[in-house]
């Protein structure tokens, strides 16, 4: 790790403020991919400016019309523990708890996963099949305009994830083939299911982050079944190719997943 | 016998210290004024260095020294050196190139050293390590040992001409190519054992100090020899005569083989502590481990089988190329030679083997013994075609294996190995009964409902363990002696204390080795101490490689034992006027036997060290020190049993159960063999189904970290189902074989074979990932729908 300098905010004035001194700063969340990345020498900001302790990050609540709030700064083992969630939301709360491992849950934080926006990671899908809102100090903007690319978004250098909002939605399943490695989603696949329709999110396996499935989405609000899925060709051309995986590899693994988080809801 | 002795699950002294992290390893321990090295790594996996310029990182705080391999060359230090001679089938020594512990010509792979920084902390280190300039001038490389053997390869040394190494062979060609045109059927695999990275949990360290006013070094390092370290620091790389060279191995997290050998990093800091003028110390970071820890495996081979018309086995060929790395590796030329090809018999009873081996240099990380070595190799051959061999003839696997074992020991083979002991059918049929062999057609019946694919495969290995004896050895090339010592010391109170030349790095001596003791006087273990590890307290060992800790290792002890129990009964004889014939020794107490006389151990150590009463002549001292060279290797063997269940919609392969059916000989501790048995089981698995080190055409390793390097989990595996038969090993005193290798041994091709069973596709490599699984189903798919 190259030398950094260290802020703890208290508050999200303070945070504001550190970030804008910093010659190149980072927010600090769970930390989950910026530790890492630093410690290997990947990345080298010249000041941390830690979100960890912001009362105004935390906590997860039921809204007047059934959506829940998830505080930036929540913990995926709270998301997945939370009984408003599981409630309101119970495709999310299972995602939740699918994410890494039981340290990673503990550390890592909603709001750093999203804004980081790693290709394979969890929360994004979730996001952008529920339709959820994200909150920042300083807009409120669609899961759609949010994720704009791998490991991009529409949030600018200062600008901080405060909370992400779900509505609910009862019919909601995730279903995820991690990589055997990293154990990161090498497709993962959500689907949610209101009277406005069903809408299918899938992360991991595209070339440009998350992305919605629109032939899968169209094929299920005619026949809510995993039988819907059989008939569709999912095509291999903006898929991820690497060492553990071709393309039709994963143009597979969408499917699979698809059938899978469909088949869990019926 | 005590509760504590030779059988009994006795907990692991050791572990307390372990789980409560209280370990001291090598990055533990700090000296005053102690600097930090880091070293300056080559990007390419081949290139000239046209210079190395650090004088802007000698401006940076903290810094040093930053030195390169002209001033490590201009000081003496020697080349790196393989320890065993290999000989052409044309009787030319094998061809090797310079291995510099600083490389300042060219780099031969991607992590290869060409400098130094030493500065006051670690960061200081690195940020300076980043900042020294080398000019390179990229050549083309070569990652794969067939493509380097191949015309207009690039050519990685100018000593061994087309990337060969040596061209060898074993066994007698004309009989075998006799065997095969008079065969009814031959059975045909091409057959390719991945590339492993070891991945110890604790990574290399080293911390090197030097004492101007005794002209003596010091050198704290993660070895699983120290006294080999020294013999090789000392005799070829000229870094201190072996009196004024101590190496210390304190607690080592794991080795697996990759801590046997001398790198170049612990030689560097030895000599950059003297030229500094302070200790210095290195620890590698996970990526260095990927990148220059010895990789294992790596062979490309074909093998043929031959079959008469009763289907007896008559003739077996196989061709090998053995991708050694850019260089050779201490040990690496023994590995896919005596190591493997001597163990191609298997258990069966085969007339006429044949076996070439062309050892390869590629730009990749060098390749040496890794937990097995060379014997994982054979058993997948062997077992990948008796299992081929068995299908295509329509028998069952266990009745072809049957009708090939061997039955009558001593077994002379056609490849130098003599089978001393063992029971093959024995451990054939526990394992079939613990994994209800017959009740696997309805599994499979029920797997099939469920959407899912079963199979069933079987792995009948056998290994050679405490690899001996020395002159044997020594006449095959080795460059060193493969025995051991062991010195046992009764202290005046009556506690122990034995000095081992093995080394533990996880295996459990100070329990397993304690046992011995307890066993002997029936002293509690707890008053027994196993010293290890420390050059200027044990006076010399061989360490521990190759499962030889049991056969040998303890054998020196018993050795010991037996002259210190001889002495302790002469003193107690003539302290009680008995006959030396009628003392028995046990609960610690010194008895003669059939009377109500008798001393408590400790009278007897007290007596030896008072000296006022001893027998005439008699030395006084409690304290006696054996070598011992065994007669010949150890044979453990057993069958190994594994069923998978596959998804064919995504080719995820689940291990559902596995049976480890075993004859290591006589057991002292059943716990720590059954742990044994878990790691080794795992890491086999591991290989089969989950690691593999890839590079990309240009020398990159792409599986450098473990985002992309799959090391096997809690939850990858099942529960095993462990056991054992026994037949004793009549070549050591104790009539131990040695259980640290076989579980990755006989692993991976019993869950190759499960999975090729499943899928109804024999040319599954390993590992055997769900995306190769899923595409194996897919052009099976296509191929059966165009029937």
């Amino acid at each position: 790790m190259y030398e950094t300098n260290y802020h703890r905010a208290g508050s999200l004035a303070e945070a504001e403020s550190a970030i804008a001194a910093a010659e190149d700063g980072k927010f600090l969340a769970g930390g989950q991919t910026l530790i890492p990345t630093m410690k290997q020498r990947l990345a080298a900001p010249t000041d941390l400016v830690d979100l960890r302790h912001l009362g105004e990050l935390k906590g997860i609540s039921k809204q007047g019309d059934g959506s829940i709030r998830i505080g930036a700064g929540t913990c995926h083992a709270d998301v997945a523990g939370s009984p408003e969630v599981q409630a309101a939301v119970p495709g999310l709360a299972a995602l939740a708890g699918m994410i890494g491992d039981p340290h990673v849950r503990y550390m890592g934080t909603i709001g750093g996963s999203i804004a980081n926006n790693d290709p394979a990671a969890d929360y994004p899908a979730a996001l952008m099949a529920l339709g959820a809102s994200i909150e920042t100090n300083k807009r409120t903007l669609a899961a759609e305009d949010f994720f704009t690319g791998m490991f991009e978004t529409a949030l600018e250098d200062d600008e901080i994830v405060i909370a992400v909002t779900f509505p609910a939605c009862a019919k909601s399943a995730y279903a995820k083939f991690p990589n055997p490695a990293s154990r990161y989603a090498m497709a993962g696949v959500f689907v949610a299911k209101d009277d406005d329709g069903v809408r299918v999110a899938v992360t991991g396996a595209g070339q440009d982050g998350v992305f919605r499935a629109g032939d899968m989405e169209q094929a299920l609000g005619a026949n809510w079944s995993a039988d819907a899925i059989a008939g569709i060709e999912v095509p291999a051309d903006n898929m991820l190719s690497d060492i553990h995986g071709s393309a039709e590899y994963r143009a597979n693994l969408v499917k699979v997943m698809a059938k899978r988080a469909v088949a869990s809801l019926s | 016998m005590s509760s504590e002795g030779i059988g009994a699950r006795v907990l692991r002294k050791e572990d307390k210290r372990f789980i409560t992290g209280a370990g001291r390893y090598t990055d533990d321990m700090a000296l005053p004024r102690m600097g930090y090295a880091a070293f300056v790594r080559s990007p390419h996996a081949h290139a000239k260095v046209k210079s190395i310029d650090a004088s802007a990182a000698l401006e940076m705080p903290g810094v040093d020294a930053v030195l390169d391999g002209h001033q490590l060359v201009g000081d003496g230090i020697g080349n790196i050196i393989c320890g065993w001679m290999i000989h052409s089938k044309d009787g030319t020594p094998m061809k090797m190139g310079a291995w510099r512990a600083l490389e300042s010509e060219v780099v031969r792979h991607v992590g290869q050293a060409v400098a130094v920084v030493v500065a006051d902390t670690q960061q200081q280190a690195r940020d300076a390590a980043e900042a020294v300039m080398v000019d390179y001038e990229e050549l083309p490389a070569v990652v794969d040992s067939l493509d380097a053997l191949a015309d207009g390869a690039p050519q990685i040394h100018p000593e061994a001409e087309g990337n060969l190494i040596f061209d060898w062979e074993i066994g007698d060609e004309a009989a075998t190519n006799d065997a095969f045109a008079k065969a009814k059927h031959i059975t045909r695999l091409e057959i390719d054992n991945n590339r492993l990275v070891p991945n110890p949990m604790e990574p290399r360290s080293a911390l090197a100090s030097y004492d101007k006013a005794e002209e003596h070094y010091t050198l704290y390092t993660t070895s699983q020899n120290p006294h080999v370290a020294r013999l090789v620091l000392s005799a070829f790389y000229n870094v201190a005569p072996e009196h004024k060279l101590r190496v210390v191995a304190p607690d080592v997290g794991g080795g697996f083989g990759s801590k046997i050998y001398i790198y170049p990093e612990e030689i560097v800091c030895l000599w950059a502590s003297k030229r500094v003028g302070r200790p210095v110390k290195w620890t590698s970071d996970r990526t260095e481990a990927f990148l220059t820890d010895a990789h294992g495996r790596d062979h490309h081979s074909t093998a043929e089988l031959a079959l008469d018309a009763d289907d007896k086995i008559i003739g077996f060929r196989v061709s090998t190329a053995a991708n050694l790395g850019a260089y050779m590796s201490l040990f690496s030329s023994s590995v896919p030679t005596y190591l493997y090809a001597t163990l191609l018999s298997g258990q069966y009873n085969i007339p006429a083997i044949y076996a070439n081996v062309k050892a390869v240099y590629t730009n990749t990380t060098p390749v040496d013994a890794y937990r097995g070595a060379g014997r994982p190799e054979a058993t997948y051959l062997v077992e990948r075609i008796i299992e081929t061999a068995a299908r295509e003839r329509g028998l069952s696997p266990a009745e072809f294996r049957r009708k090939n074992f061997v039955c009558e020991f001593p077994h002379q083979t056609p490849v130098i190995m003599c089978y001393d002991a063992g029971d093959y059918e024995a451990s054939l049929e526990l394992a079939m009964k613990a994994i209800d062999y017959d009740g696997f057609p309805a599994r499979r019946a029920q797997s099939e409902a469920e959407g899912k694919l079963r199979g069933i495969g079987m792995s009948c290995y056998i290994e050679a363990c405490g690899i001996a004896p020395s002159k044997a050895v020594g006449s095959l090339g080795a460059g060193v002696g493969l025995w051991e010592s062991a010195e046992v010391r009764v202290n005046p109170v009556g506690t122990v204390e034995v000095l081992t030349g093995s080394h533990s790095h996880g295996q459990g001596h100070e329990t397993t080795f304690a046992q011995l003791i307890a066993d002997r006087f029936g002293l509690p273990t707890a008053n027994v101490s196993i010293v290890h590890g420390d050059t200027d307290k044990v006076q010399f060992g061989m360490g521990t490689y190759g499962s030889r800790s049991g056969a040998v290792g303890m054998s020196a002890i018993v050795k010991a034992l037996d002259k210190v129990e001889a002495k302790a009964k002469r003193i107690a004889a003539h302290l009680m006027e008995a006959a030396e014939g009628d003392i028995v020794i046990e609960d610690g107490e010194v008895k003669v036997a059939g009377t109500d006389k008798k001393l408590s151990f400790t009278e007897v150590a007290l007596a030896a060290y008072t000296g006022h009463n001893l027998p005439e002549g008699m030395e006084p001292g409690l304290k006696e020190g054996a070598f011992y060279d065994p007669t010949n290797f150890t044979f453990p063997a057993g069958t190994h049993i594994c069923e998978v269940e596959v998804d064919p919609e995504t080719g995820q392969v689940t291990v559902v159960n596995f049976v480890a059916a075993d004859d290591f000989g006589q057991i002292i501790n059943p716990m720590i063999v059954e742990g044994q048995v878990h790691g080794g089981l795992t890491q086999g698995i591991g290989q089969a189904l989950l690691e593999n080190a890839v590079y990309d055409d240009e020398g990159q390793l792409l599986s450098a970290s473990y985002m992309d390097y799959t090391m096997p989990r809690a939850d990858d595996v099942p529960s095993y189902i462990v056991d054992t038969t026994t037949t004793l090993c009549p070549g050591n005193p104790l009539g131990m074989k040695g259980c640290g290798e076989a579980g990755a041994i006989g692993a991976p091709p019993a869950v190759i074979n499960a999975v090729t069973d499943a899928i109804g596709d024999n040319s599954m490599s390993m590992p055997a990932s769900p995306a190769k699984v899923w595409s194996a189903l897919q052009k099976g798919g296509m191929k059966q729908a165009a029937e």
